[in-house]
């Protein structure tokens, strides 16, 4: 922040300035814009690890929650933060905690503990590159841990996935209210790109209202006890804690469901991609509909609930859907799953750090016209697939019926 | 021991020329408990329960449950609580503590939450200085799970996961976790005491009043180490357990207060760790 500031790029907002000029643009960071939502958006206690690239967000929490008199604990690891988290949650106060991809799997046992015992909390993980340690750079190789896993047992938790930072601090904003409304932990996921860069954003924050909870912990001073768990060894019990889980998640899944959708009236094609992907994307779509190709941006903005139905809906007029992703396919599978076989679903992906390029997508976009002209009215019968040369490693098949891949290699060979 | 108000639902019929010597505090529950035949955690309950009375506690405690033998321990107390995933209820009470500056911070452990898989929470909440009672129940071995070894499991002695004994030179030696937590700074309070005997339970439940009574007080972290039996998992009748636990068990955890730094806890003179930022009492 300093050395932008140094080196003339704008000036970021202090303290003061963000308390005052709540509707000025200015130049922020992701992940201090996200902080500073949280703070405006009345979270009480903030609990966190450092790790890249999410530091700056434990960072701008460290200086404003306490200059608040509100709580904020560096913990000695991310099991730390997240069950400090729990705990607070458990009382009724509106908490957040923020990590990175490594640091969210540390956090998943607690994540499947207030998800079953329907504990809110905000949890922001700024995806970056795995397996293991991998790296630093931006990813969105997160997206199964998000939407269907993180800790064990039968739940869900909503994932938000901001494409800007102005989005992220609306989400932020947002997150805290599902929580609540939900009992649940809330994830807001950006990758790298999003946490680390800096744009213009409007400073437009907002405070969700605040609810009196009957089930928080306060001391049971003139009333019964109340008893936060997740625990039931009665199977028949268990059973119904589950059912009633589920009840939830339908509520949810019928209720929350967002998305955006942008130059799709006349489209032929969708390119179907959330957070920095569904940004390179737009460039590509710009490319592309100069090119004449009629393409449009399908951009899920819950990952969980995903906008299967909306997709479904859209997909029934498409020639084919062109997935982009910061990882080797992961939301492709849902997309492939609300499609159902109604197009064909092609994909594009970088991983470890890699962000493709707008030129990148639209040979994949062009690649996948190619065979859908090819293929449409035709038999399904395919060219043998060839090995790929080692200039389109980048590029990923997904599918013995997504052939596209070798019609490209074919082409871009041959020229 | 305090006397109190016969409780209506309590179900004893008192004569009115019937003096009430022994009863149930409020604040435990009308129930019987889960625990298995002569186990020790009913003798702890109930101590804790009484120093709660005494101290006026129950309105306004909030409650950590462990993963463990005591995971039930909201079934038996009249008051809020939270169960916290294994091991992690320090740092589930920190949470509690620093959003609740008003409630009382209790948390419940056993030997294999606190002393193994919750080390790191344990060690930190310590040294924050949290302002938090701790309760740690050490019988030395996984109750819960079927009488596996735990940290503090003595040398020589027969678990199901160590069924030939523990043999230090494969399976390290047993923890003593108290006074290793009561070197840090931010310890106002760490005593080690036993439910081996009537004397041992007298003063055990003095060692849990004052570490309640520096929480009161704005004190700063405190824990007390309760030294107990289990007959099923040490394969004892509940006499031998009672007898193993004074010899044996108390030989290798010696009891007694082992540090008590008062309300405020002071720098640490080796090392000159600043004192945590407690309000004074």
């Amino acid at each position: 922040m300093r050395s932008d500031r140094e080196s003339g790029l704008g000036a970021p907002p202090d303290a003061a300035e963000l308390d005052t000029a709540r509707r000025s643009r200015v130049l922020m960071k992701g992940n201090e814009a996200i902080a500073e939502a949280a703070v405006q958006a009345g979270c009480d206690a903030y609990f966190g690890y450092p790790i890249t690239p999410q530091a700056e967000l434990l960072e701008w929490m460290a200086k404003r929650m306490l200059e608040l008199g509100r709580v904020f604990v560096q913990a000695e690891s991310e099991l730390g933060a997240i069950n400090m988290a729990l705990g607070a949650a458990a009382t009724g106060a509106r908490v957040m905690v923020s990590s990175s991809s490594p640091g969210i799997s540390l956090m998943a046992e607690a994540m499947s503990y207030m998800a079953g015992s329907g504990t809110p909390m905000v949890l922001v993980n700024i995806m970056r590159a795995g397996p293991g340690l991998g790296g630093i750079g931006p990813s969105q190789s997160d997206y199964f841990q998000a939407t269907k896993g993180h800790g064990h047992g039968d739940y869900r938790v909503p994932v938000l996935a901001p494409d800007s930072i102005g989005e992220a601090m609306e989400l932020t904003a947002t997150a805290f209210e599902l929580a609540e409304r939900y009992r649940t932990p809330v994830m807001l996921v950006a990758d790298g790109i999003l946490g680390q860069a800096m744009e213009p954003v409007e400073l437009r924050f907002r405070t969700p209202e605040r609810h009196a909870f009957d089930w928080a912990l306060t001391g049971a001073a003139g009333r019964p006890a109340r008893i936060i768990k997740s625990i039931d060894l009665d199977p028949e019990v268990l059973e119904k804690r589950n059912l009633a889980l589920q009840h939830k998640y339908r509520e949810i899944a019928r209720h929350e469901v967002r998305w955006e959708g942008w130059q799709l009236e006349d489209a032929e094609f969708a390119i179907v991609a959330y957070g920095t992907a569904a940004r390179v994307a737009r460039s590509t779509i710009t490319k592309a509909r100069e090119k004449g190709i009629k393409v449009g941006l399908f951009r899920p903005i819950t990952l969980w609930p995903f906008p299967e139905r909306e997709l479904a809906r859209l997909s029934r007029h498409l020639h084919g859907v062109l997935t982009v992703e910061l990882s080797s396919g992961q939301m492709v599978e849902d997309v492939r799953l609300a499609v159902e076989g109604r197009c064909p679903v092609a994909f594009h992906g970088r991983m470890g750090g890699m962000v493709p390029t707008p030129d990148e997508v639209l040979g994949a976009l062009k690649a996948l016209r190619g065979r859908t002209e090819r293929t449409r009215g035709e038999s399904h019968a395919v060219a043998p697939p060839r090995a790929a040369p080692a200039h389109v490693t980048a590029t990923y098949e997904h599918s013995e019926t997504t052939p596209w891949i070798h019609e490209r290699v074919r082409r871009e060979g041959r020229r | 021991m305090t006397l109190h108000a016969p409780d209506p639902a309590g179900g004893v019929a008192v004569g009115a020329a019937a003096r009430l010597v022994y009863h149930r505090p409020d604040v435990l529950v009308d129930r019987s408990t889960h625990y298995c035949p002569g186990c020790g955690h009913g003798i702890i309950h109930r101590l804790l329960a009484e120093v709660m009375t005494e101290l006026d506690l129950p309105a306004h405690t909030i409650a950590v449950a462990p993963v463990g033998c005591a995971v039930f321990a909201y079934d038996y107390f009249n008051v809020d609580f939270v169960e916290a995933p294994h091991g992690r209820a320090p740092a589930v009470a920190t949470g509690i503590r620093r959003v609740r500056p008003e409630a009382f911070v209790l948390t419940y452990q056993g030997d294999g939450d606190l002393a193994a898989i919750g080390t790191a929470e344990i060690v930190h909440a310590a040294a924050r200085g949290e302002r938090i009672t701790a309760i740690f129940v050490n019988n030395g071995i996984y109750g819960m799970t079927g009488g596996q070894m735990a940290p503090t499991t003595l040398l020589g002695q027969r678990t199901t996961s160590s069924p030939n004994g523990r043999d230090a030179a494969l399976m390290g030696y047993p923890i003593r976790i108290t006074e290793m937590l009561a070197q840090l700074p931010g310890v106002s309070y760490a005593a080690r005491g036993t439910v081996a005997d009537v004397a041992s339970i007298g003063k055990l439940k003095a060692m849990i009043k004052r570490a309640c009574q520096v929480q009161i007080d704005g004190g700063g972290f405190a824990l007390v180490e309760a030294l107990s039996n289990c007959p099923v998992g040490w394969g004892m009748t509940p006499e031998q357990s009672m007898e193993h636990l004074k010899g044996p068990v108390v030989e290798a955890f010696p009891t007694g207060v082992i540090v008590d730094r008062g309300m405020s806890p002071k720098p640490h003179a080796d090392t000159g760790c600043p004192a945590p930022a407690h309000p004074e009492a």
